[in-house]
């Protein structure tokens, strides 16, 4: 018998929004020309970026030049860092960030750091919460270029105190990249940050569209060679269909997303307290109140990450996990590290619009037995 | 110095943790076992078992064989 699946990861992907598949057919046809070059097509071509621009920039709350598209999250990280940092090279060469940002802002730290650049990284505590205290210590400190920030962790859920710490950075005077790409269409993100980046496939638009927001007197350089394209932020020609799809599902999802938040946090609080009361031995981790509406994490002591996956793969749950043994490097999860809680029989779930009550009844109802089964197999029952 | 010492060397997760898990409880309370481990994961693990379980983690070492994790029995 094959189960009816139940895709349970959309904090990886989200499934693409109905709104998103209509623009994206209708911009095939008539967004094809290059925006920048002078004739009719282009002109056409030019009209749908600059209303995909235009309705972006409303969601957001930022004015539509400051913003631009980029071919991925992944990029638009990375533009952030690396750009925040060359925009202040004679204040610094010093990147604050937290431990728990997402693998693109490591990424780019890493090679900031490979060019001779420092990085600090600030602890968080066992809920994945930054430590504010000393978040406030490291950016007051001398030659710090540029910080960064996750808006709430991709990983456990946790919401970061980005108010706080964006008042800390304007207090030093540095500049504040705060990666949204798990906020941005389902939770407001609060002010105060100097460079935001997201990631359209994570709100249920194509994949392979970013977004950069550089406010307005924020010393960022493009880390690229030059290109006059997207203000000169992002070089190449953009996947134009694909943009204007961000941009529709992006004010879809943010006209629905309280709404949506206010369906899915009872989802969510119903699985953190379910699994903890029906799974024995498990870790539910994350903040239990100032989270995600859609995420929510644990971790089964004694179970193989990878052998929980393909059990509930073959179930129909298509979920993500942290433990080392699911990574191609095979290291836990940095933020699972970082917390200080249980890396392996690790499973991230994170809901979207068309997870039912009924998806969510039947994943609670099928797990007990499924780690059941894997403990017994492995003979740590008991244990 | 530890009591007695478990080598989980080439072990992946979760086998670490499973193995202490096993050994422990046979051992007098106040016991230290020391587990050799090279799983990165097992630097995490271990002590949230501990912390899970009630279990006092000692510390952690990193000596001739590569890391190494204390574990005194408390109950």
């Amino acid at each position: 018998m094959s189960a009816t699946p139940v895709y349970l990861d959309a904090a990886t992907a989200t499934p693409l929004h109905p709104v998103a598949r209509q623009a994206l057919l209708a911009a095939f046809e008539d967004g094809w020309a290059d925006p920048g070059k002078l004739y009719t097509q282009a002109r056409r071509a030019r009209q749908l970026l600059d209303a995909a621009r235009a309705a972006a920039a409303e969601v957001l709350g930022v004015r539509p030049d400051e913003l631009s598209f980029t071919p991925s999250g992944t990029v638009a990280a990375h533009a952030a860092v690396l750009g925040g940092l060359a925009g202040r090279r004679r204040a610094g060469r010093t990147l604050v960030h937290s431990a728990i940002e997402h693998s693109a802002v490591l990424h780019a730290a890493e090679r900031h750091v490979a060019d001779g650049g420092d990085a600090v990284s600030v602890p968080v505590d066992r809920l994945g919460r930054l430590d504010a205290d000393a978040w406030s210590a490291a950016v007051r400190a001398p030659g710090v270029a540029f910080a960064a920030l996750i808006s709430a962790s991709h990983e456990v859920g946790t919401v970061q105190p980005v108010a706080e710490a964006a008042a800390a950075c304007a207090d030093a005077g540095v500049p504040l990249h705060v990666d949204a790409a798990q906020s941005v269409g389902r939770v407001p993100v609060p002010a105060g940050w100097s460079v935001l980046t997201a990631s359209a496939h994570k709100w249920g638009g194509p994949a392979g569209v970013g977004l950069l927001v550089v406010r307005k007197g924020t010393r960022w350089e493009s880390p690229y060679p030059a290109d006059e394209r997207e203000s000169g932020r992002t070089p190449g020609a953009l996947n134009l269909p694909a943009v204007v799809a961000a941009a529709a599902s992006l004010r879809a999802v943010a006209a629905d997303a309280a709404a949506e938040a206010a369906r899915l946090a009872p989802l969510v609080d119903r699985i953190r307290a379910r699994v903890a009361a029906e799974v024995p031995d498990v870790e539910v981790v994350g903040d239990p109140e100032r989270r995600l509406p859609h995420l929510v994490t644990f971790s089964c002591l004694y179970v193989d990450g990878e052998a929980l996956l393909h059990a509930l793969d073959r179930r129909g749950f298509a979920v993500s996990s942290g433990s080392s043994c699911t990574s191609s490097t095979l290291r836990p999860s940095h933020v699972l590290e970082a917390m200080g809680v249980l890396s392996h029989g690790n499973v991230r779930v994170s809901l979207h619009r068309e997870t039912s009550e009924a998806d969510v009844e039947r994943f609670l109802a099928e797990l007990p037995g499924i780690v059941a089964d894997l403990r017994a197999e492995a003979g740590v029952v008991g244990l | 110095m530890p009591d007695e010492v478990l080598d989980c060397r080439g072990q992946r997760c979760p086998l670490p943790v499973i193995a202490v898990a096993r050994r422990l409880p046979e051992l007098p309370v106040g016991t230290v076992v020391r587990v050799l481990a090279d799983d990165p994961a097992a630097a995490v693990d271990i002590p949230a078992w501990c912390r899970m379980r009630g279990q006092e983690f000692v510390g952690q070492i990193t000596g001739p064989d590569g890391p190494a994790y204390d574990v005194r029995r408390r109950h």
